[in-house]
């Protein structure tokens, strides 16, 4: 086993054990722990696929802003910590029986496949990403900016306290 | 060389896919809910980016798309942490299956 093979063992077991723990551990403050862990080892991945800038946007986008705000939302409400959840063990075994099944398939189809291969040489820069963003993409690179900004006011308007909205 | 085949990250995302589909099913917090889509969002980027570079010519196109499903994310992460706090607010818990009558 050569040293990249060890890395690339040590991402996978990092995204798979991490989702393991984010699933199945009872408290929701270390389910959202286990969620950063399995998306740092996505990102280990991420360097290997050569796309080191969705590396660097998967730990900043995903570990430094979608996970805070899991943990902001478990801490701001706080018996949601302490809360137990007691699980039934037939919904736990159709919930196990339903992602083998998929998964079974889904290995299934990989394995017959035919993948049209590429040379793997290429130009994954961020010039690339920059001009199909803005080239061929403008339209729903427009559209996502227009989500968010919908997303955020949404946001806002949601999160108001009704009380307060009331006296205005 | 296992770091360079396309079935070795398509084996990984399929299991973070199964995974993230038994915690969708099998949790009651709607949190944890949020939490194992996140993780199904994540292994079908990982199948992008993948594709991207053993099976498409422009190594940019994959990449792309891992962007739009971060900006979707980040945006569907934004609605929903809301809509949860605010059902904690009214109702006293996030268990899905005691928010059955959304209506104010």
């Amino acid at each position: 086993m050569t040293v990249p093979d060890g890395f690339f063992l040590l991402a996978a077991g990092l995204v798979l054990g991490g989702a393991v723990l984010a699933v199945s551990l009872e408290n929701v403050f270390y389910n959202a722990l286990a969620l950063m862990l399995s998306l740092f080892g996505v990102a280990m991945l991420f360097i290997f696929l050569n796309a080191e800038f969705l590396a660097v946007i998967e730990v900043i986008i995903y570990i430094g802003a979608i996970s805070i705000a899991i943990l902001f939302a478990i801490m701001l409400s706080q018996p949601m910590l302490s809360r137990r959840e007691v699980p039934s063990a037939a919904k736990l075994f159709r919930a196990g029986a339903a992602a083998a099944l998929v998964f079974l398939g889904l290995q299934r189809a990989i394995g017959t496949a035919r993948w049209h291969q590429a040379p793997v040489d290429g130009d994954y820069g961020i010039d690339g990403i920059g001009k199909a963003l803005l080239g061929p993409n403008v339209l729903p690179f427009e559209a996502v900016s227009l989500v968010l900004l919908v997303a955020i006011i949404g946001a806002l308007v949601l999160a108001a306290d009704p009380k307060e909205r009331a006296s205005k | 060389m296992m770091h360079q085949s396309l079935s070795s990250y398509l084996w990984i995302s399929t299991a973070l896919f199964a995974i993230g589909l038994y915690g969708l099913l099998a949790r009651r917090n709607l949190v944890a809910v949020l939490i194992s889509l996140e993780l199904i969002l994540n292994s079908a980027g990982l199948n992008f980016v993948a594709f991207n570079r053993f099976a498409l010519v422009d190594k940019s196109s994959g990449q792309v798309f891992m962007i739009f499903i971060v900006a979707l994310a980040a945006a569907e992460v934004c609605i929903g942490l809301s809509l949860i706090l605010l059902l904690y607010r009214r109702t006293d818990s996030i268990d899905t299956e005691r928010a059955k009558e959304l209506n104010g």
